[in-house]
């Protein structure tokens, strides 16, 4: 079976997906090489191309676009994969760029971390250092703008969603839930497990780049004492 | 020039064709729901397509014009009136300064697009003076209109308009359901065998548990063969998602960027228009279709908006 395929979905997308449906950092990062490359293309027609743990997705103008181009375009960048793949002796993964995250862990900032120890079964201090001493990967974007996916955490912290989810989740709160952590870009609905808050702004129109997370990124999580301050 | 909005209707937006080039950050597109009818309101006063609207939704609005302003409303079916003459759909009108624009009775559809020649004058967003509600993005400071809120209009392109009437809209209103094409998948293996041809020959209903992000069906429940959820990846406007309760969901303009849940099929770009005149209790059928078939309707309709 081919690592990578090619399909259509709707009549305005294609999706280039990994026979393997894995949340896995090579996988992701073969994803991400394939839409940068994508994205560095002509690209006549294209309106978004979204890259997620082991697939594609290409969004384009049904009427605008010449599907047969794009779609070979999109075989070629497949190919090139595998020919990059196959001949590397090293596997050629991008440096990530590193984002610390100072987090103020539990009490009103990260209301489940009671919760999350007790599931587990050991001390909320336990929950913060398995947290804070893992290194993640950015593997996608979504659910609201800014919010990062990011794995993987901790196989011991590994719970589901909240039965019934939280009408609104504060900004900045981090979260939990099965293999990931992630953090609220705004005020929200939000299921996730919450075990801290942080004062930094995952998505922010006032600064020159909003988006603090891309897709690739080292995100570490540094505990910091005491409270937000009245501008987190 | 601009306008003072006296009354808001139940949910009235600036929207345009969509935030484009930003879902890799998790930004939704958002957008127009019947981008043809957006687009003919516009076309009606000289716009470009991209120009901004307000997307009235159910319940019509009442504004109050500063200055002389060139408008026109496509979609939903109102009784509209200025300064109580009554004035018609689809149909281009110049409104002097101090005069009020107000709809009356819905008579069909769910949305309808009012259009200013210059467009409403919003500061873009990431490329976009769409609103999304849900992220406060874009519009009039991300959220739907409220009374007392005032509005600026664009400078009104000079141009000789090709026409500034219709007859009739240009997207079908439904009186009690519409029967829209879906190509199928791109998971369809994950379902049980003849669970697409059960979706194709339900009946659905839009549950008041609809919006811009997306309409919840009451109907058949679709089995799944394979329990296991796909990784999340991106999905494209008018995907049928299927949840674990089994009740499709048909995205729309506002939904997220990426989704977790299998998706059976995905209503053709000719037919989402229609979708986005659908009112709550309304019907909803499918049926498959040829990506061919997809192509020709999407080019048949672009032909009718440019005719």
């Amino acid at each position: 079976m081919p690592e990578w395929f090619l399909s259509r979905v709707g009549d305005a997308g294609l999706v280039v997906s990994s026979a393997r449906q894995v949340m896995d950092p090579i996988v992701n990062a073969r994803v991400l090489r394939m839409a940068d490359e994508i994205r560095r293309g002509d690209g006549a027609g294209i309106r978004d191309v979204v890259e997620s743990y082991c697939a594609v997705t290409v969004h384009f103008d049904p009427l605008g676009t010449d599907l047969d181009q794009l779609m070979s375009e999109l075989g070629e960048v497949m190919a090139e994969e595998e020919r990059v793949w196959e001949s590397a002796s090293e596997v050629p993964v991008a440096s990530p760029r590193l984002v610390t995250v100072p987090v103020h862990y539990g009490g009103s900032h990260g209301p489940d971390l009671a919760v999350v120890a007790e599931q587990v079964g050991c001390t909320e201090a336990d929950v913060i250092d398995l947290h804070a001493s893992e290194t993640y990967r950015v593997y996608m974007l979504g659910f609201l703008p800014g919010f990062a996916y990011m794995g993987s955490l901790s196989p011991r912290l590994d719970l589901p969603r909240l039965a019934k989810p939280r009408v609104e989740v504060p900004r900045g709160s981090v979260g939990i839930a099965g293999r990931q952590t992630g953090v609220y870009p705004m005020p929200a609905p939000g299921g996730w497990n919450l075990i801290g808050q942080t004062a930094l702004r995952p998505f922010d129109l006032r600064r020159e780049a909003p988006f603090l997370f891309r897709t690739g990124d080292a995100v570490r999580f540094e505990p910091v004492l005491g409270t937000l301050g009245t501008t987190g | 020039m601009g306008l003072l909005v006296i009354r808001p209707g139940l949910l009235t937006t600036v929207q345009d064709l969509g935030r484009w080039g930003h879902q890799h950050r998790g930004v939704p597109v958002s957008g127009a729901m019947d981008t043809t009818s957006h687009r003919l309101a516009n076309c009606l006063v000289g716009n470009p397509a991209s120009s901004a609207t307000l997307e009235v939704t159910v319940t019509g609005v009442e504004l109050v014009f500063d200055a002389p302003t060139v408008f026109a409303v496509a979609g939903a079916d109102f009784e509209l009136s200025l300064d109580d003459v009554p004035v018609a759909m689809n149909h281009r009108f110049a409104a002097g300064a101090k005069q009020t624009l107000r709809f009356g009775s819905r008579l069909a559809g769910a949305r309808a697009y009012l259009a200013f020649a210059g467009g409403v004058d919003v500061p873009e967003v990431l490329g976009s003076r769409s609103t999304h509600v849900a992220s406060g993005m874009g519009g009039l400071a991300g959220r739907a209109l409220r009374a007392g809120d005032r509005l600026a209009v664009g400078v009104s392109p000079e141009q000789q308009l090709k026409r500034t009437q219709r007859t009739n809209g240009l997207t079908p209103l439904p009186s009690e359901g519409v029967r829209v094409r879906v190509l199928e998948g791109p998971d369809t293996d994950v379902f049980s065998e003849g669970e697409m041809a059960r979706l194709c020959s339900t009946r659905y209903r839009v549950t008041p548990e609809s919006n811009r992000m997306g309409y919840r069906l009451d109907g058949h429940r679709l089995a799944r063969s394979n329990p296991d959820d796909p990784l999340s990846s991106g999905i494209p406007n008018g995907s049928v998602q299927v949840p674990t309760s089994g009740e499709p969901i048909v995205l729309l303009a506002d939904r997220q960027t990426v989704g977790g849940y299998p998706r059976i099929a995905t209503v053709i770009s000719a037919d989402l228009p229609v979708v986005g005149q659908l009112m709550v209790s309304h019907w909803i059928e499918f049926e498959t279709c040829s990506y061919e078939t997809a192509r020709r309707a999407l080019v048949a309709l672009e032909q009718s908006l440019i005719a």
